[in-house]
């Protein structure tokens, strides 16, 4: 191991936190395997050999948009062909069909609707409440709550409180992107700033709501700027304790606007889980998201402190959009047995850990 | 386990069945990955990874060996059964040579009546008209058949087709090379011994081969072992290997069906591959069935070569698997890991460094 790596490890042997400058040399070491080391070691202090799924179904509502981010090919404006607004006997058919194939989960996000008024997501949540109300209901980004906050003249708080009453469970975790001003200035101008996503999501939490908090990575933004995105995430969760897990989203660049965009590598994909599972000390899960990394790194990625590898994720629409090329159905049969492959226990959980099954 | 099998290799020697056996099955995998990232560094120090412009042609897909992980062959009558034209052969080397390819991997099937003078002919010609291409063809397979057909005998076969042009052999065919998986999974193909009795015979005439393996469809752990330690022997006696490449079954339209090996799997195969295979040079990885993402990876888990640009492949693309990759993205990939990527000959000649 590089001497430099071996300062680091050291203080992850003695459970220390590592520093912005640990994390950044890290990402410049071509030591992936040691990196993976260090992060499989961290993770299993945390959680053992347990991997978590959960069967979930996302039902995105709507691709209108009042935003154009440059990183996203599932937007439409108003009146462009290929637009679509469920309506709430749509949204309570896939609710149905969910409960049905056994999902615990309903995850559901959409853009910013130019019409819509705030109470059709309340009403959306409770039609989704109605199926059963047993269906968790983790929706809506911090952007969307700015933006219901907007669109209803009521506080960001008021709009939590009547969302929460209406059924909403928890919330995902996007908009996030890359929190720092300069790369939003660059892949998403109208959305919200960084400050606003963190102070939106520290209010949730407040509320007693846990989040996840998402990282879109391989865009424009370099190696600092993940760094300080995930310093801003580990300080409020010091603050609030209120985020499950991290979730670094691979850039898919079909069908998108950022110029000079490649993608994520495998290497990187690998690299940034292990790193975000070492630096953020205060998360307690690190999720693969296999939609956008592919299953064969997904999996891999749970010998890199990944212990989280999403749901089986009914009919998904954002990523695939933008080129994705993983299946959009996986089979329960399906993550299990790649669990297992991994060495690691399998176990179902719903939204918020609880443990429903191991296998 | 993990510190006695550390330590035979920290000295040199090589490990045993059993101990490979326990990489494979008991191990984790960034360890193995680990033992095989030191081999690699030792053995390729420069860092270098390399790569070569080639274009697979499969000048026929007519078989009768009709295997049944294959979803590339035809039988005689389908609408789609084909044989390419020597002129439609050259064209497509014309334009891997206008890529400044420098390797042609012509496959086709067991074809019913294409007989020695059909592919002593193609290889003069293809000598002629392209100098620069290394024709690195057929496969022990397609060698015995066509010695068959033929009348001759494997060794004269062999010895003409060389002598009309044909360089170096690459190593397909060989699946897994325990004649109890072929049974299954290959009932019509050469067994194992026949595999290695052209390879010697192809390393006894100067020419260089690769060896591969198909894992991921019936085979157990220990015959995975078997494969590599078959190939370390051949190896022992003859120094003809130039690579070794396993990649993993692709299940889609093929009689077998089922799924493919995980990333997990193929990451531990090959790293296990670089460990026993101490008396080969190169270990391949296949972005080719991994996809580029894994197929980076790969290089931190004993690979230190990537193929080939693959201008043309049909094989793997029958089976559901279909990865395109530019020479551009091949470059920026081996970049993106830390490693300085290189073109190279079939014989692993540095041409260019980027």
């Amino acid at each position: 191991m590089e001497k430099e790596l071996q300062v680091i490890a050291e203080k992850i042997e003695r459970g220390e936190r590592i520093s912005d400058a640990d994390a950044l040399t890290l990402f410049r070491s071509h030591d992936l395997l040691s990196i993976g080391e260090l992060a499989a070691q961290v993770n299993r202090r945390k959680n053992g050999e347990r991997v978590f799924f959960n069967l979930n179904r996302h039902i995105n509502y709507t691709n209108l948009c009042v935003n154009q981010c440059k990183f996203c090919a599932f937007s439409k404006v108003e009146g462009e062909s290929g637009g679509y607004t469920l309506a709430l006997d749509q949204i309570r058919d896939k609710a149905r069909e969910a409960l049905k194939a056994g999902a615990t989960e309903i995850h559901s996000v959409g853009g910013l609707h130019p019409e819509l008024p705030f109470e059709f997501y309340l009403d959306m949540l409770k039609s989704i409440k109605d199926v059963s109300p047993e269906l968790h209901i983790k929706a809506f980004t911090a952007v969307e709550i700015d933006y219901f906050s907007r669109i209803s003249g009521k506080t960001v708080a008021e709009v939590i409180r009547e969302l929460k009453a209406a059924g909403l469970g928890s919330m995902p975790g996007g908009g996030a992107e890359i929190l720092g001003q300069e790369v939003r200035d660059k892949i998403c101008p109208e959305k919200i700033s960084g400050r606003r996503w963190l102070e939106v999501t520290e209010e949730v939490h407040n509320h007693g709501l846990k989040t996840n908090a998402t990282m879109l990575f391989g865009h424009v933004e370099d190696y600092a700027d993940r760094v300080e995105h995930m310093h801003l995430l580990r300080e409020l969760q010091d603050r609030t304790g209120g985020f499950q897990a991290f979730i670094p989203l691979a850039f898919q660049p079909d069908n998108t606007r950022v110029p000079g965009a490649k993608g994520v590598s495998g290497v990187d994909a690998l690299k940034t889980l292990a790193i975000a599972r070492i630096y953020l000390d205060n998360f307690q899960h690190i999720k693969a998201y296999w939609i956008m990394l592919g299953l064969k790194i997904a999996q891999v990625a749970l010998c890199f402190g990944v212990n989280d590898l999403d749901g089986t994720v009914i009919e998904e629409q954002i990523g695939h959009d933008a080129g994705a090329d993983s299946p959009q159905i996986l089979s329960m049969e399906r993550l299990i047995a790649m669990i297992r492959k991994a060495g690691k226990i399998p176990v179902e959980r719903d939204t918020l850990y609880n443990e429903r099954k191991a296998y | 386990m993990l510190t006695d099998i550390q330590k035979k290799l920290n000295s040199g020697q090589p490990i045993d069945r059993a101990e490979a056996l326990w990489l494979l099955e008991k191990a984790d995998l960034l360890a193995v990955g680990k033992l095989a990232d030191a081999i690699r560094q030792a053995r390729h120090p420069e860092g270098r990874v390399t790569f070569v412009v080639d274009r697979n042609v499969n000048y026929s897909n007519l078989c009768e060996s009709k295997c049944k992980f294959c979803a590339f062959y035809r039988n005689e009558g389908d609408a789609d059964a084909y044989l390419l034209e020597y002129d439609e052969i050259f064209a497509k080397v014309q334009e891997l040579v206008d890529h400044d390819g420098t390797q042609l991997l012509m496959q086709g099937g067991l074809h019913p009546t294409l007989k020695i003078d059909w592919f002593e002919e193609l290889f003069r010609q293809l000598r002629q008209r392209f100098p620069q291409v290394q024709i690195h063809s057929l496969s022990p397979a397609e060698v015995t058949h066509i010695a068959r057909l033929s009348g001759l005998s494997m060794p004269e076969c062999l010895g003409r087709l060389h002598q009309a042009g044909l360089a170096s052999v690459p190593g397909g065919g060989a699946e897994v090379l325990v004649d109890e998986v072929r049974q299954e999974i290959s009932p019509n193909k050469i067994g194992w011994k026949q595999w290695a009795a052209v390879m010697e015979e192809a390393h006894g005439l100067g020419m260089r081969t690769t060896a591969t393996m198909m894992f991921g469809s019936r085979e157990k752990p220990a015959d995975i072992v078997e494969h590599l330690f078959r190939i370390r022997e051949i190896q022992q006696r003859t120094g003809g290997f130039t690579a070794f490449i396993p990649w993993t079954f692709q299940p889609d339209n093929t009689e077998l069906g089922g799924e493919t090996a995980s990333g997990i799997e193929y990451l531990k195969v090959l790293a296990l591959s670089r460990i026993v295979l101490d008396n080969v040079d190169n270990i391949q990885g296949s972005w080719v069935t991994q996809g580029s993402r894994l197929g980076q990876v790969a290089l931190f888990f004993g690979a230190n070569d990537l193929g080939g640009t693959m201008l043309e492949e049909n094989v793997v693309a029958a089976a559901g698997v279909s990865f395109r990759i530019s020479q551009d993205e091949l470059v920026e990939m081996i970049r993106g890991a830390g490693f300085t990527p290189a073109r190279r000959t079939t014989e692993y000649r540095i041409l260019q460094e980027y």
